[in-house]
């Protein structure tokens, strides 16, 4: 009776979290702001006005340039279209819906002494939007006065990127491995924690209250924290008392999982949409590496929230109780601590986190309904790198994680950065299965 | 609303290739978990490897299509060595997330730019399946009743599978009476009594893991088959998923039960989406639902509640028996 209790009030709350489903419905285009660092320029006549479509004319100090091949995909790597430009030095590539794209010039098809004025620039993401063809613009002249980084400079710069991108790793799977920790269950939904709560900031700062970002944000990690603690009220506390097996209660988190992914896809639509605030910035040179001061915001926010979770681990009472329950839970609860309260504390603190770095993560790039899902397995990757069951493990494996993908990018596609991230993990469970932090026990 | 649409085409569906060929990936699962008790989530990494195996083979290499099937099949058997050497020692949760992330790495690394020259990358393989459809003995024309018809190459395909899904239940059912596949669920049950009996339990686990592995490899390669073209983007981690409700659904450690729940589970899935897809076109449905997009997201939504539901209240299915599988990891 009281568990039914508790599904109806959980249902109550998803009911309140939902009115924006009102204004998702409502086909607005999507934020249009440009990316950072796009070249916009106004359309030149050479592509047919009234259709989504991506081009441009291709020019080398006015001169047309022919024969290079153009190559447009989805964000995701997905192939929409390949041209190869006129003989004015025009091309264009229909795509079949408005949302982002990736369009690469093919550097290699560019004719003899004629180079990309900006390497870094041979793949640009463009916004396209409903009715009307997009441009894509890239510079063609000699190289930047800087000429190429070397290998030193793009180790500084994609360390950096690292570093931001697993603080932000740490910051989710900290939620992830302390759940482990208390109450051995491995939660295939955390993913979905990471997308709602930027979902649910998107929807407080573009749409309906229209607050500023950090406000949304706030709210938005304080509102998936409830609905984390929740979650463990209303199914999984009343499915540990009914003796459910860890199986079990694994298979239902990825059915939770499928379900949660599913609901959000319907909410918030298929497409990558930004938010409102901070979208344009310009980079800050410092020394070898550029960053936008929003992204060093984000940094130092990530740092000050990690080192907060430490002091609280380590100086508060529940901090304390918290790594006895994660240690035993047995031996805990036999020394008088009150241990559904610890794992309430998890769940609330685990999603908020979760959400946080959820709404950091599309502050950086855009929030999607599958931004969490990506993530999922490179927090799994973090929590056994670092070791399962660890708050300690979790942040530096994250942060092991977020470097190993960024710093791979030198060498190989981005396409390919998550396999090293998961390819660290099978070698780590070859070589250290119990991880970085974690201590050696049976794990066989 | 027309009903007989509806329930023509959830009837299609559950007897055409699709089902049987996730009755094959239930099959090779229910070795896994069912019997052995190996939660693996990389099925569908088979899969892949079974399917590429095939149209790697073919078009890229340009081998004949019956040289590439066993290459498929061996495909996958290796993909399970590989995958059983530094997993299997390891704790059921370990092994779990390693088989779903090396079933990620192979869809990424297959269809990425630097794996186009052999993969086709994210464009796949095509035309992979010509001599399949040339030794097709049935006579051209459209077989079956109302909405449930099939063409005849679709009945072709949707014959052999079904004989696969056939033989590998009677392979699979032979050898779980025999002493090996007591053996195994012993080692399901209680892997330390089974070790201090004498048994290698890695070994076992190992062949249960290669046996499996290369049912589902032959899924993948009919997989192939069917859509005579192999793409990375067709093996996402939700088609395991799908499998395990399969599984449960029927009753795992059960002969008959993922046949019987790759009937259902298409049966349920075709119907809702052929009536989701009437209603949107009959508007009336509400504003949020609309759409293309709202109807696949909906039928999964709905698979993520009855996988949730299933496992909680009746973990053995329909046909299980309780005592039968394994509840703790």
């Amino acid at each position: 009776m009281r568990s039914r209790l508790h599904l109806a009030l959980l249902v109550l709350a998803i009911g309140v979290a939902w009115p924006g489903i009102a204004t998702a419905g409502e086909d607005e285009p999507t934020t249009t702001a440009p990316p950072t660092g796009t070249p916009t320029a106004p359309p030149p006549t050479t592509i047919a006005p009234g259709e989504e479509a991506l081009g441009g004319t291709l020019t080398e100090s006015g001169e047309p340039v022919e024969g290079v091949t153009i190559r447009v995909e989805g964000v995701e790597g997905n192939p929409v279209g390949e041209a190869v430009t006129a003989e004015d030095g025009t091309w264009r590539i229909p795509v079949p819906e408005p949302g982002r794209y990736q369009v690469t010039i093919d550097v290699d098809t560019l004719p003899r002494g004629v180079d990309l004025r900006d390497e870094k620039r041979a793949t640009l993401e463009i916004p396209v939007f409903p009715g009307r063809p997009s441009v894509a613009l890239f510079a063609l002249g000699e190289l930047d006065t800087g000429g190429r980084p070397s290998t030193l400079e793009r180790l500084a710069q994609s360390s950096v990127n690292g570093v931001k991108f697993g603080l932000i790793v740490a910051m989710t799977s900290i939620g992830l491995s302390l759940i482990f920790g208390t109450t051995g269950l491995i939660n295939f939904a955390h993913g979905e924690l990471v997308t709602f709560g930027a979902i649910l900031a998107w929807f407080l700062n573009a749409r309906g209250p229209n607050w500023q970002l950090i406000l949304a944000g706030v709210a938005a990690a304080a509102i998936a924290g409830l609905l984390g603690g929740a979650l463990e009220w209303s199914v999984w506390r009343p499915l540990r008392r009914r003796q459910v097996g860890l199986f079990q209660l694994f298979v239902i988190t990825i059915g939770l999982s499928l379900l949660v992914r599913h609901a959000l896809l319907i909410w918030f639509g298929g497409q990558r949409r930004q938010f409102t605030d901070y979208t344009i910035q310009k980079e800050w040179e410092l020394g070898p590496v550029s960053i936008t001061p929003r992204d060093l915001t984000i940094m130092i926010a990530s740092i000050v929230i990690l080192v907060a979770v430490a002091t609280m681990l380590q100086r508060t009472r529940i901090g304390k109780a918290l790594r006895a329950v994660s240690d035993d839970i047995d031996l805990s609860e036999a020394s008088g601590i009150d241990v559904q309260r610890v794992i309430l504390v998890v769940w609330v603190a685990g999603a908020a986190l979760a959400a946080t770095g959820g709404i950091f993560l599309g502050t950086i790039e855009a929030v999607d309904w599958e931004m969490g899902t990506r993530l999922l397995l490179l927090m799994f990757s973090a929590v056994i790198l670092g070791g399962l069951g660890t708050a300690y493990g979790a942040m530096v494996g994250g942060l092991v994680v977020g470097l190993v993908t960024e710093v791979s990018t030198i060498w190989v596609s981005p396409a390919l950065k998550i396999v090293f991230a998961l390819a660290a993990l099978v070698l780590a469970l070859l070589v250290r299965p119990q991880g970085l932090l974690g201590r050696k026990e049976r794990i066989g | 609303m027309e009903l007989d649409v509806i329930f023509g085409n959830a009837v299609r569906t559950a007897i055409g290739p699709e089902a049987a060929i996730f009755a094959l990936v239930a099959i090779g699962l229910n070795v896994h978990y069912g019997y052995t008790g190996l939660l693996n989530l990389g099925q569908v990494g088979f899969m892949l490897v079974g399917a590429y195996g095939l149209a790697i083979s073919v078009a890229t290499w340009g081998w004949s299509m019956w040289v590439g099937i066993p290459v498929g099949l061996a495909a996958a058997a290796v993909l399970a060595l590989l995958l059983g050497i530094p997993t299997l020692r390891l704790r059921a949760d370990y092994f779990a997330i390693t088989t779903i992330a090396v079933a990620e790495i192979l869809r990424i690394v297959t269809r990425s730019q630097a794996a186009k020259d052999v993969t086709g990358g994210a464009f796949g393989l095509q035309g992979i399946a010509g001599p399949f459809y040339d030794v097709n003995p049935i006579a051209p024309g459209d077989y079956g009743v109302g909405v449930a018809k099939f063409s005849e190459n679709r009945l072709w395909v949707t014959v052999v599978t079904w004989v696969l899904v056939v033989l590998a239940t009677g392979l699979v059912a032979l050898l779980v009476r025999s002493p090996w596949g007591r053996v195994v669920r012993a080692i399901r049950e209680d892997e330390d009594a089974a070790r201090s009996l004498g048994k290698n339990v890695v070994a076992f686990k190992m062949q249960a893991l290669v046996l499996g592995g290369v049912i589902g490899g032959l899924a993948g390669v009919m997989f192939a088959i069917r859509a005579t073209s192999a793409n990375a983007e067709s093996f996402k981690s939700d088609v395991t998923f799908f499998a395990y409700l399969i599984l449960i659904l029927g009753g795992a450690a059960t002969k008959w039960g993922p046949i019987v729940g790759a009937f259902i589970f298409w049966f349920v899935i075709a119907g809702t989406e052929s009536f989701l897809r009437q209603a949107d076109q009959e508007e009336l449905l509400p504003g949020f639902l609309q759409g293309s997009e709202a109807v696949g997201a909906v039928t999964l939504i709905l698979v993520g509640l009855a996988l949730a539901l299933l496992i909680v209240f009746r973990p053995q299915g329909i046909f299980g028996n309780r005592n039968e599988i394994r509840l703790e990891t």
